[in-house]
C-alpha cells in the first residue's frame, strides 16, 4: 500500500527510518518547520535549518525513492522573541518559493500566550498572502483544549481559506469544533503523549473522513514513525477496505498538499482487491 | 528507588495514556453496540474491567498490591 507521511521530522531521525519507510510503502514525507528542543537565537540559525529542509533533506529522502517536500515557519515555542519571529518572517517568502515548500508551518500555539498569538497571526496572514497552505500545532496535554479553542477564534478573526488550513494534533476533545468550522484536522500518533494509533481509527470510525489527516509521530523525542503503519494496520483489521485505507493514508493527504501545484502525486485507486 | 514525587512525573503520561486506552475500547464498545443494536452477547469481560477500575478506585490501598488484586480479579474470566 502507498502511504503518506504528512507530518514527519526528517532531521531528527536516521537514514535507517527512510529505508524501513520506503520498504513499508511511503512515497512522501512532508517536514514541517519544528522546535530544536531548545529556543534559537539567531535568524540566521532558522535560516540555514530552512536550508537544510528545503534543499538538503530532498536528497537524503531520494537515495531511498522517498519524495521530501517541507513547510517553513517559527516554532511558537520561540515566539516570545519577537525581534528574531519578525526578522525569520521577513525572510521566509525566500522560502516559500522553494520547489519543495508545501507552505507555512507548524505555526500555532504552545501556551496560548498574547506574543504566540501575534505570531501565529502573523504567519496565517503571510500565507493568505502568498497563497500559501498553512499547518497549525495546537498545544499539548493540558494546554490542548483551551489552545484549539484560541487557535480558532484567531482564525474566526481572520479573512482565511479553510480549505488551506490543517490544524494538526486533534485527539476526542478538540476534532469537532475544527471540521465543524470547515478546516482540515490531524491527528498525530504518539507513542505516550498524544493520539494512539488505536484512538486515530476511533475518529476515523467516527467522523467524516474527507478532511482527515493520520501523521505519525518522528521527531527527536519518544517518537515512532511506524505508529502511522500501526494505524493502518489496526484500520484494516477492523474490516475496512484497501481503497477506504488508501482514500485516508494516501488520497487525502495528496488532496489537502496537492491545492499546492507544488505536490504531483495523484490520489490513487485500486482497481482490483 | 525513586521518590513519591519522581514516581508520579515517570510514570503519569504513561499511566495517562494506557487508561485512555480503556476509555477508547470501552467507547468502541458502545459505538458497537450502537451499530449492531444490541449488547454482547457475554458481557463478562467488559464488567471484569469496570470492576477492576472499581479496586483500582479504592483510596487506600495498605499492602501497595493492587497489581495483584487485579491479576486475581482477571482470573476469574475463562
Amino acid at each position: 500500500m502507498q502511504i503518506i507521511q504528512p507530518h514527519y521530522h526528517a532531521i531528527a531521525r536516521t537514514a535507517q527510518d527512510y529505508e524501513r519507510m520506503a520498504m513499508s510503502g511511503v512515497v512522501a514525507v512532508c517536514e514541517p518547520a519544528f522546535w530544536a528542543g531548545f529556543d534559537r537565537r539567531h535568524p540566521e540559525t532558522f535560516i540555514d535549518y530552512f536550508a537544510q529542509i528545503s534543499e538538503f533533506e530532498p536528497t537524503r529522502a531520494a537515495e531511498f525513492g522517498i519524495r521530501h517536500y517541507c513547510w517553513v515557519a517559527v516554532n511558537p515555542k520561540e515566539a516570545e522573541n519577537k525581534e528574531l519571529t519578525n526578522e525569520v518572517l521577513r525572510q521566509m517568502p525566500e522560502f516559500l518559493g522553494k520547489p519543495t515548500c508545501l507552505g507555512v508551518g507548524e505555526t500555532g500555539l504552545h501556551k496560548s500566550t498574547p506574543n504566540e498569538i501575534e505570531s501565529l497571526q502573523a504567519h496565517v496572514e503571510m500565507a493568505m498572502k502568498h497563497d500559501q497552505l498553512v499547518l497549525i500545532h495546537t498545544p499539548h496535554l493540558s494546554d490542548k483544549a483551551h489552545g484549539t479553542k484560541t487557535v480558532l477564534e484567531v482564525l474566526a478573526g481572520m479573512d482565511v481559506n479553510p480549505d488551506k488550513i490543517w490544524i494538526d494534533h486533534v485527539e476526542e476533545q478538540t476534532i469537532e469544533p475544527v471540521l465543524d468550522a470547515g478546516y482540515w484536522a490531524g491527528m498525530t500518533l504518539y507513542p505516550v503523549t498524544k493520539c494512539s494509533p488505536r484512538r486515530a481509527v476511533d475518529i476515523l470510525e467516527k467522523y467524516p473522513r474527507e478532511r482527515l489527516l493520520v501523521n505519525s509521530s518522528a521527531d527527536w523525542g519518544p517518537s515512532d514513525p511506524f505508529t502511522l503503519q500501526e494505524s493502518i494496520v489496526e484500520f484494516r483489521r477492523r474490516g475496512h477496505s484497501l481503497q477506504a485505507a488508501v482514500e485516508i493514508y494516501h488520497n487525502n493527504p495528496c488532496r489537502f498538499l496537492g491545492q499546492n501545484p507544488k505536490w504531483d502525486i495523484k490520489p490513487i485507486t485500486i482497481s482490483e482487491e | 528507588m525513586l521518590s513519591p514525587q519522581k514516581t508520579l512525573d515517570t510514570y503519569y503520561l504513561e499511566a495517562r495514556r494506557d487508561l485512555l486506552e480503556v476509555a477508547a475500547m470501552l467507547d468502541r464498545y458502545d459505538e458497537a453496540v450502537k451499530r449492531d443494536g444490541a449488547k454482547a452477547e457475554n458481557e463478562s469481560k467488559k464488567v471484569s474491567l469496570l470492576e477492576a477500575m472499581e479496586i483500582l478506585a479504592q483510596p487506600e490501598h495498605p499492602n501497595a498490591n493492587r497489581a495483584e488484586q487485579l491479576l486475581n480479579h482477571f482470573a476469574k474470566i475463562t
